[in-house]
């Protein structure tokens, strides 16, 4: 498996379309940090520094997006470019037989796959936060505290879980599509779906089911809007977004939207509108974060399981 | 002499087709084993199975006293397999594709680089091992190929149709080589072809396989006392051909 690991890591770093991809990723990023940096000291003119100035730079947008929402938009790209041609690059140059009749267990190859596309992800991310925080040092002259690291730390692993999400998914439609076409435009079209149109599904799906006939009758809109709630976090870019939210804003409070808050959360935020610490934020969001693992685990066992029972030969 | 190969009503079947049916098969060691049969016959699928790459549906099969099916890794260790139209990583150079076989195989470090070696000059492809292999003619990938298999020091040899697209001079060479290691190493092969007077030519003993069915299984002149064929030097060809009309 190692070896196989080893082989795909120097493929990917040094293919082509991965190095024009982490360019675009560094560059856009450092627009949109720059911008991002102006706007929070715009932001913070006239008042006392506050806690968490740093995280600011990464959730502020810039002229068009934060760092964040970045992240959420492009991850997906980097994880889908690695993986779909997984598989079905050794059925079209052929070496999928011959690689099979090495003494090595089947399952190898497709584990030692997605753990060089989980590591080079890994290391992307490492750097491209490292990047950023050293721009951050110097621009906005903040050195970021302890808490502002850990947070960071967390939302660099479920950065890593999401987009491990969308490398899962890609080598899935590898396994299944025999073209390579095919399976780089299946798990684009996903992301696109995803990204932009689970919304609109997920409201319509809650429509049918709950309709709302009277739009006074606020059980009805809540049972509704919930709904289409539940429904949209199916879509690990939702989730995602959820789970990055309160991790990085540690004002916060809710990982849903303003509806679903409680009146014992709505009567806390009236009280105290100081941050919360980070212990506070991962309770809000770590049912998010199983759930994106989950939904990885699931892709990549799916994607496994089909392999282990595939035919080799292309018919 | 012991059998390397054995299979017992060995059988797989794709839906309602057939591809082999209930072979009964003996290579045994030491010698070169020509499988022959016409498109479809069922030499790739029997292939796949005696590697533990496709199950069969009935039967079972021994290849070098293992189970194919329950035990590949041991057959895989020592079992060089050449696939029909073989594939390499196109970006890499030839030494690197040997070097990740090595790798897969688990062979260290002064030894991989040795048997690379010795492989490429068995080969002939020693000045070319630093060029691309997207760059390399079709014979040169069969040889490639082939080094890939010596590489592992195998005691087996399976080959689908190891002079595939390979021009007369190519084929000859190619010959000579699965001759040449079965005699200086001892090497057992098994090589599936279509090409009846090269068989001829290098195995000791051939089986003919049509529409899944082993039809025949012998020597060559073994073959030829069995079906009559003109007094002489028996020629496979003819015999193929009675084989093929009656089936
Ligand atoms: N994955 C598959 N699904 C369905 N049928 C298959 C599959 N693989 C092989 N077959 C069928 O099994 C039969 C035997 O095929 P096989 O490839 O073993 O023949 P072959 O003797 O190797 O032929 P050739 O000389 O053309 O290589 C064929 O009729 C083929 O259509
Ligand atoms: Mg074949």
């Amino acid at each position: 498996m190692w070896t196989i690991c080893r082989k795909e890591l120097a493929d990917h770093f040094s293919s082509t379309r991965f190095l024009l991809l982490f360019c675009l990723i560094f560059m856009v990023a450092l627009v949109a940090a720059y911008m991002a940096v102006e706007n929070v000291h715009k932001a913070l003119e006239g008042f006392p520094k506050s806690s968490h100035v740093f995280l600011m730079m990464f959730t502020t947008p810039g002229k068009f997006f934060s760092l964040v929402q970045f992240v959420a938009f492009f991850g997906p790209l980097l994880g889908i470019i690695m993986g779909f041609d997984a598989i079905n690059r050794e059925r079209h140059l052929r070496t999928l037989g011959k690689l099979l009749s090495q003494p090595i267990f089947r399952d190898a190859v497709i584990n030692g796959k997605f753990l060089a596309g989980v590591i080079t992800v890994t290391l992307v991310m490492v750097s491209l936060l490292l990047l950023l925080t050293g721009m951050g040092l110097v621009t906005l002259g903040v050195v970021p505290g302890w808490e502002e690291i850990a947070r960071l730390a967390v939302y660099l692993i479920i950065s890593i879980a999401y987009i491990s999400f969308w490398l899962g998914l890609a080598i899935l439609f590898s396994i299944v599509f025999r073209s390579l076409a095919t399976s780089a435009l299946a798990s684009v079209a996903l992301w696109i779906f995803f990204s932009f149109f689970m919304g609109f599904v997920a409201d319509m799906a809650a429509d049918t089911l709950r309709p709302v006939y009277n739009r006074r009758d606020v059980e009805q809109v809540v049972a509704n809007d919930r709904l289409a709630h539940a429904f949209s976090l199916v879509s690990p870019v939702v989730l995602y977004g959820e789970a990055t939210g309160p991790i990085l804003d540690p004002f916060q409070r809710s990982a849903g939207s303003l509806l679903v808050i409680t009146p014992m959360e709505a009567f806390s935020l009236e009280r105290f509108r100081g941050p919360l610490p980070l212990d506070q934020s991962m309770f809000i969001v770590w049912p998010h974060i199983v759930l994106m693992m989950a939904l990885t685990l699931i892709c990549f066992g799916i994607g496994y399981v089909t392999f282990l029972r595939q035919e080799i030969r292309t018919v | 002499m012991a059998a390397i190969i054995q299979t017992q009503g060995l059988t797989r079947r794709y839906g309602r087709q057939t591809a082999v049916e209930q072979l009964d098969l003996e290579v045994q060691e030491g010698e070169i084993f020509g499988f022959l049969g016409p498109n479809g016959a069922g030499k790739t699928t029997t292939i796949l199975m005696l590697l533990g790459l496709t199950e069969p549906s009935a039967g079972s099969a021994r290849v070098l006293g293992y189970d194919p099916v329950r035990d590949p890794l041991p057959i895989k260790r020592q079992v060089g397999y050449l696939p029909e139209n073989v594939g390499f990583y196109d970006d890499l150079t030839g030494r690197e594709n040997l070097r990740y076989i090595a790798d897969l195989n688990g062979i260290p470090e002064p030894e991989a680089t040795e048997k690379i070696e010795s492989a490429l000059r068995t080969v002939g492809l020693a000045d070319e091992g630093d060029k691309l292999v997207g760059a390399y003619s079709r014979g040169m990938r069969q040889r490639l190929g082939i080094a890939e298999l010596l590489v592992k020091d195998p005691r087996l040899l399976i080959l689908d149709e190891p002079t595939l697209g390979l021009d007369p001079d190519g084929t000859n060479k190619m010959l000579d080589l699965i001759r040449d290691l079965n005699r200086s190493r001892g090497i057992t092969v098994m090589l599936s072809s279509h090409l009846l007077d090269q068989v001829q030519r290098i195995c000791h003993r051939v089986g003919i396989m049509i529409k899944g069915r082993l039809v025949a299984l012998g020597t060559i002149e073994e073959l030829a006392r069995r079906k009559g064929a003109d007094s002489g030097r028996p020629v496979l060809e003819e015999i193929y051909m009675r084989y093929f009309r009656e089936a």
